[in-house]
């Protein structure tokens, strides 16, 4: 310390000798080099102050007292200064390790979603989810039982951030522990209530859309808690219908009826789940209708589920100019054959 | 070399307490920088029992230890204390609106800082700077 003191000071000596005997640019320049040196030395301004007195008087042997005791003024107002530096210092240095730590949380977040998307030679799936911030508060889940049936689920939890992610968490392992047999949408969700009524604060929602598609009789059945609703796509008429659910958000009511539908699909047609990030794509013109949507999906029908996600969500983030309001999750099931 | 005590009751005794720590600062031989931070220290202390505990006493004496001599700067007052220590010790951290400055910020411009506070009884904070 006492070591890069003196030698900063012999530095800074020369430095300002130099400016003193040319008055040239290069010297100043000079100078702004050395305050780099300064701040990764980790000197604060008040030392930097004392340095300058310090060299300004052996350079200068006949400064006026008046000079020398303003020196030390301006002495007294930098240590406030100081500390003001450091306590910026110290809380950027906790800042970095907050961030490091939410790095960890939200690969962890990535961990809790499926590893693959189920494949069969009947039904294409495509997936894309992205967070808003380093957190999601969107999940989805697949269920694959090994009869036939794929179950889907699509959730958003409201609010945004660790709250969110950490409640996913409880979606995911309720999901996991429900029995074996395959449940009905209806089922599944009413059990999923009362984990989420028991288990999470009563100002935290979580809304939720859970379908089971049936590979042999091409119908998908579902229920929806309160969930932006999906679409149906009718490829041959190029028609989309709104999949309007009855039901209410997770956690509100201990016991709450969710209403069942069913839709049949022909080899072609799609079925869209989404989060409201999806719908409530915000630009300077306003937020994005269900209708423009529904155009950019009918724009790429003709590529694979995966593909038609990935281009819905490159041109959405165009229209965001690239800054994501929401968490955005998009699935597309289409029947093949 | 005896204590030098001030009772804080007011913001001119917050004057009188700098100028006592700055008289002994210079006494024991302190440059002008330690001078600044360790009045600085002084100020800050005296402030927070003019505001939080209304009166208290900062004292400051010379400290000789082994082979090294210093300041010791002691603040007593019978205040409302500090229910929650940690909080008050966090960078940030501030109920008078300075920046950098508070408890925290004393703790850096002294060496040695400890802090005894009971709710309802009162804060005692003792802190030392050693000349180099």
């Amino acid at each position: 310390m006492e070591k890069t003191d003196v030698s900063l000071q012999e530095m800074y000596k020369s430095i300002l000798e130099g400016y003193l005997h040319t008055g040239s640019e290069h010297a100043l320049y000079e100078a702004q080099q050395f305050s780099r040196q300064l701040i990764k030395e980790n000197m604060t301004p008040e030392e930097m102050v004392n340095l300058h007195v310090v060299v300004a008087r052996e350079l200068i042997p006949d400064l006026p007292s008046e000079v020398l005791e303003a020196n030390d003024f301006l002495l007294e107002v930098m240590v406030g200064y100081g500390l003001a530096y450091r306590e910026h210092q110290s809380l950027r240095d906790r800042q970095q390790q907050l961030e490091s730590e939410l790095a960890v949380a939200a690969q962890m977040q990535q961990e809790l979603l499926p590893k693959r998307i189920p494949k069969s030679p009947v039904l294409d799936i495509g997936i894309k989810t992205v967070a808003a911030d380093v957190v999601s508060g969107d999940y989805y889940h697949f269920i694959e039982d090994g009869n036939d049936h794929i179950g889907i689920a699509v959730a958003d939890i409201i609010g945004k951030g660790v709250p969110a992610a950490l409640s996913m968490s409880m979606i995911k392992y309720a999901i996991d522990s429900l029995p074996e047999q395959r449940l009905q949408p209806s089922a599944l969700l009413e059990n999923l209530n009362r984990v989420v009524e028991q288990n999470i604060s009563s100002n935290m929602f979580i809304t939720m859309i859970y379908g089971s598609y049936d590979l042999k009789e091409h119908k998908f059945q579902y229920s929806g808690a309160g969930h932006e609703p999906g679409f149906y796509y009718n490829h041959s008429s190029r028609q989309f219908v709104d999949l309007n659910t009855k039901g209410l958000v997770l956690g509100v009511m201990k016991k709450a009826v969710f209403k069942e539908y069913e839709q049949k699909l022909s080899p072609g047609d799609l079925i869209i789940l989404l989060s409201d990030g999806v719908t409530e794509c915000r630009a300077e013109s306003g937020f994005i209708e269900r209708s423009e949507l529904t155009e950019i999906i009918r724009k790429y029908e003709h590529l694979s589920a995966q593909e038609i996600v990935e281009n819905v969500y490159s041109e959405l983030e165009q229209f965001q100019n690239f800054q994501l309001q929401d968490d955005f999750t998009l699935m597309i099931l289409r029947r093949e054959v | 070399m005896s204590q030098t005590c001030v009772e804080v009751r007011s913001e001119w005794s917050i004057v009188a307490a700098r100028q006592a720590g700055r008289t002994i600062a210079k006494e024991v031989g302190f440059g002008s920088v330690d001078q600044a931070r360790i009045t600085t220290a002084i100020s800050e202390l005296a402030r927070n029992i003019y505001l939080y505990a209304k009166v208290g006493e900062i004292c400051i004496e010379k400290v000789v230890e082994a082979n090294k001599v210093g300041v010791k700067v002691s603040a007593s007052d019978n205040g409302p204390g500090i229910k929650d220590l940690r909080r008050v010790m966090e960078d940030g951290y501030t109920t008078s609106g300075g920046l950098g400055a508070g408890l925290p910020g004393v703790k850096r411009l002294m060496d040695e800082f400890l802090i005894d506070s009971k709710e309802g009884e009162g804060t005692k904070i003792h802190a030392v700077k050693w000349l180099r």
